[in-house]
């Protein structure tokens, strides 16, 4: 009996989550076993892909001396930071109004910010690049921080009014009893009573950021200017010529900022992720 | 108090604008301002401008004309529109069911108490987190001709005897496609759907033990039925963003070899920001506004069913 059940549990539960996590986690295995390679090593047949025989950290160096990797993080922190902080703003004060302050065209509004998120960047792209033209913002990352809000602000409103949904209204109507004004009330009671709302939008402004390839492709051109993702395929690919292992760097250390923010938040994370599809 | 000051004096001009603050209306208008503003000048506007860009001849840096159903009617006799047309729907469906299948597979694994959960949880979000051109970039890498570890791994264990061609043939590289973005869609349906399985009683299971009922029937008759609501929103949602997918394909084709694997928003990307055709570029994407409108249709039928 002991026996079957522990047979049953094996196939049941541990040989399939050993599956998946070899399927979700190789590609992140042949990542790191790229970098730690020398050139020699990974073009190398004979030897088994698998193995690092002989690990180098020459991939990072090249990296870091012959492309201007940490001006394109810089570019990417920028334009992730301003963006998230201009959505927060805007998604705070525009989420307490839909949900709590009732207007009369509170309804519709919320639909409308609903409907925003769902519109693909890539049936954006095109229009917007002719707007940005038009705005003489081009090839400037300002242009990133004006429409990363875009598809930020649906989300993060979204996300917030299910926060304020959960704050009970006698606090509000106590405070105002009292003579509290709104403005206070919000800024006093209300803000800090959703803060781990705010935390959760916020994270997932920034990865949202970090994460954009669309907008930065089409928006920036010199590379100075570029944003990670944007640098490492245009700037690391150069006509046949791959470099395989510094791409695999670039690809490893860009990712090291979201996955630091995420592990440190992953239940905020998992919470807004989970909040927002059941709103 | 602050109050009793606004009904002693004779209101002055801050008076009168903190009274109107008291307003829900006023205030309520004020506090969306800033998010109305943004989304109306970068995202309600570009989108109506699309839509007329598909019907001019727009090409960048000069004013286009208004030319009617032009660029439609070339595109419909594109053989290269079409192609792109069968395989972004291609591409769409056939990631989306496989998404959703293993999503829901983990989902009902990793829905049961066991030593680090939290932390398996955590791994299995990673390929969401991790950013999609990064990630891409390292496929391109694994479907490399000549030194992919998965060649090397099937030609050893003699499944294969010649390496594979992942992204030289059309259909391997559909089929490679296909795969980047299961991978990376598979948490998004396993952690949104574990949130749904958590909801369900345990005493149901136990019913349908008594019952005799084996797992595959009580999957099929209590699970799912209580899980399609999140699920129907959960598959809107994926399909959208895997309709108007566009880093994962443009990163590891680029839409070859020779235009095989384009979908919609690689091609529009193509004529417009490459060959300089807005024109063209707007009316290839707004061949995506019908399925767009379908799925945004069967979210809101679903969210106010929910209401």
């Amino acid at each position: 009996m002991a026996i079957e059940r522990s047979g049953s549990k094996l196939f049941k539960f541990y040989l399939p989550l050993v599956m998946y996590l070899v399927f979700l986690l190789f590609p992140f295995y042949w990542m790191v076993n790229t970098v730690f390679k020398s050139d020699k090593e990974l073009y190398d047949m004979s030897l088994n892909p698998f193995y690092i025989h002989h690990p180098t950290v020459h991939n990072i160096v090249r990296l870091f001396t012959e492309t201007i990797f940490l001006r394109w993080m810089a570019n990417t922190f920028f334009v992730a930071i301003l963006a998230t902080l201009i959505s927060l703003a805007a998604s705070l004060l525009a989420a307490y109004a839909i949900q709590r302050l009732r207007f009369k065209t509170s309804g519709p509004t919320g639909v409308a910010i609903f409907l925003a998120y769902l519109i693909p960047q890539t049936i954006l792209f095109i229009p917007l690049a002719s707007i940005i033209f038009k705005l003489k913002l081009w090839d400037s990352l300002w242009a990133l921080v004006l429409t990363y809000p875009t598809f930020l602000v649906p989300f993060c409103t979204w996300l917030l009014m299910g926060y304020f949904k959960s704050i009970p209204k006698e606090m509000e109507e106590c405070a105002m009893i009292d003579g509290a004004s709104r403005i206070r009330i919000f800024w006093k009671i209300i803000l800090p009573l959703c803060l781990p709302g705010v935390l959760s939008a916020g994270i997932f402004c920034f990865t949202l950021s970090w994460n954009e390839y669309l907008y930065a492709l089409a928006f920036i051109s010199s590379s100075a200017k570029k944003t990670v993702p944007i640098g490492l395929v245009t700037e690391l690919v150069r006509g046949d010529i791959y470099h395989w292992g510094s791409l695999m760097a670039g690809a490893l250390c860009a990712s090291v900022p979201v996955a630091l923010v995420y592990s440190f938040f992953v239940e905020q994370y998992v919470a807004g992720m989970t909040g927002a599809l059941k709103e | 108090m602050e109050s009793e000051s606004i009904y002693d004096r004779p209101p002055g001009m801050r008076q009168r604008f903190s009274r109107a603050l008291e307003n829900p209306t006023v205030l309520g208008l004020l506090f969306v301002a800033p998010a109305e503003l943004l989304l109306l000048v970068f995202l309600a506007y570009p989108f109506v401008l699309g839509i007329w860009l598909g019907f001019t001849d727009t090409i960048v840096g000069r004013q286009g004309h208004y030319i009617g159903w032009q660029n439609y009617i070339d595109l419909v006799n594109d053989t290269q529109f079409w192609l792109t047309a069968f395989n972004t729907f291609f591409y769409t469906v056939i990631a989306v069911i496989l998404k959703a299948v293993l999503g829901i597979g983990l989902a009902v694994v990793l829905n049961r108490d066991f030593k680090a959960k939290g932390l398996v949880r955590a791994i299995v979000l990673l390929p969401w987190i991790i950013p999609t051109a990064l990630s891409a970039l390292c496929f391109w890498w694994l479907y490399d001709a000549t030194f992919s570890g998965i060649s090397w791994a099937l030609v050893r264990l003699g499944i294969i005897d010649h390496y594979i061609n992942f992204l030289g043939d059309p259909w391997n590289a559909r089929w490679s496609l296909i795969a980047a973005n299961v991978w990376r869609g598979v948490p998004f349906f396993t952690i949104g759907l574990l949130a749904g399985l958590q909801t369900i009683s345990p005493d149901l299971y136990e019913a349908a033990d008594i019952d005799g009922a084996g797992s595959w029937k009580k999957f099929r008759r209590i699970t799912l039925p209580l899980l399609t609501p999140l699920l129907t929103v959960v598959t809107v949602f994926s399909t959208i963003w895997t309709f108007a997918d566009f880093q994962l394909v443009w990163i590891i084709t680029k839409g070859g070899p020779a235009g095989a694997t384009h979908i919609f928003g690689t091609l529009s990307y193509e004529r417009a920001m490459q060959g300089g055709h807005f024109g063209m570029g707007a009316a290839i994407s707004n061949f995506m506004l019908p399925v767009l409108v379908i799925c945004v249709l069967i979210a809101f039928m679903f969210l106010k069913k929910e209401d």
